[in-house]
């Protein structure tokens, strides 16, 4: 599946099917991951089940240090 | 206490967590700063590098309340947007508007400023417009319901403190909303000034951050603050143009 995550393309293998499996595919902390699909923010309650499709157009944001 | 919406601090400073050397030193200027605002910025997250670290696994994230800001918008959507996405993390509902509209200066778009507020006040956040020392924009943002006014000092990151003390002390004399003055301070009597002034608090991050000694830094702010804080409270004296002796005139007669 082939996917734009935080403006890169990027190739998925099979078994990436949700939101839940894209974050552990990076290895990305799921505490701090806001993820955005199609330009909707998911509720961070329920994301991890969010289906992903090809084409997919994802953004993953978290808090950093700023004033 | 400073109250804003429906939050009520002990500690009028508020720490941002920009450019610190290192977590070590940037967890202990936050203890020692006694802050209980921290603000942070949204930015993506690097796939390809997830084990980078985060501030927010160095902190007990319950002790404190965070203010996220719009940094990196030019447009009220664009700091709609990314304030959505801060209130999606689930840990605050409060948020720091920040449009900029000069990358020179580095000085917010006030239209932008204003129509982001309104926007965000209508999706129900806790809204904190940094904005200029206009007077009139300052009293625009409070009319549409902003929960505080954050007038800058100076420039973000100048460090050259109150340009403009009689401005900040208008919009502070006219607010019934805190007033946080926010950016450009350099040194604890910047600080202790907005407060005298009458300031409901103080946001800064550069001055502890870019600090040689951030942790000591921190804590002379908290003094700042708490200075100023308390000198306001307690009423100067009226400023006057000609001299009042402190010592008695009268049993000189020893002279």
């Amino acid at each position: 599946m082939n996917m734009t995550v935080n403006g890169r393309g990027v190739e998925l293998p099979d078994h990436v099917t949700t939101v839940r499996d894209l974050l552990d595919h990076f290895k990305l902390n799921k505490e701090l991951a806001i993820v955005e699909l199609n330009q909707s923010i998911l509720d961070k309650t329920t994301r991890d089940d969010a289906v992903l499709n090809d084409g997919d157009r994802i953004e993953i944001v978290q808090f950093v240090g700023g004033g | 206490m400073l109250k804003i919406g429906p939050y009520s601090f002990k500690s009028r400073l508020l720490l941002g967590t920009g450019k610190f050397p290192d977590f070590d030193i940037q967890k202990e200027a936050v203890e020692k700063s006694e802050t209980e605002i921290l603000t942070f910025a949204v930015r993506r997250m690097n796939i390809f590098e997830p084990d980078q670290p985060n501030f927010l696994e160095k902190i007990d994230v319950k002790k404190y309340t965070l203010l996220p800001n719009t940094a990196g918008a030019k447009t009220a959507e664009e700091a709609v947007r990314i304030a959505k996405l801060a209130k999606a993390s689930g840990l605050c509902d409060m948020i720091k508007v920040e449009v900029i509209g000069c990358d020179k200066t580095l000085l917010p778009d006030p239209v932008e400023t204003l129509k982001a507020s309104e926007m965000l006040l209508e999706e129900g956040f806790i809204v904190l417009p940094y904005t200029s020392d206009d007077v009139l924009l300052a009293k625009r943002l409070e009319d549409l319901g902003c929960h505080a006014i954050m007038p800058g000092a100076s420039p973000i990151g100048t460090g050259l403190g109150i340009i403009n003390p009689l401005n900040i002390r208008y919009i502070i004399e006219q607010s019934s909303v805190p007033v946080i003055v926010d950016a450009g301070i350099g040194v604890p009597s910047d600080a202790a000034k907005a407060m005298e002034l009458g300031a409901d608090g103080v946001l800064l991050n550069t001055a502890v951050s870019g600090a040689d000694d951030p942790v000591k830094m921190a804590e002379a702010m908290k003094y700042g603050v708490l200075a100023g804080r308390a000198g306001y409270e307690a009423g100067r004296i009226p400023k006057k143009m000609h001299a009042a002796a402190s010592s008695p005139l009268e049993g000189m007669s020893i002279l």
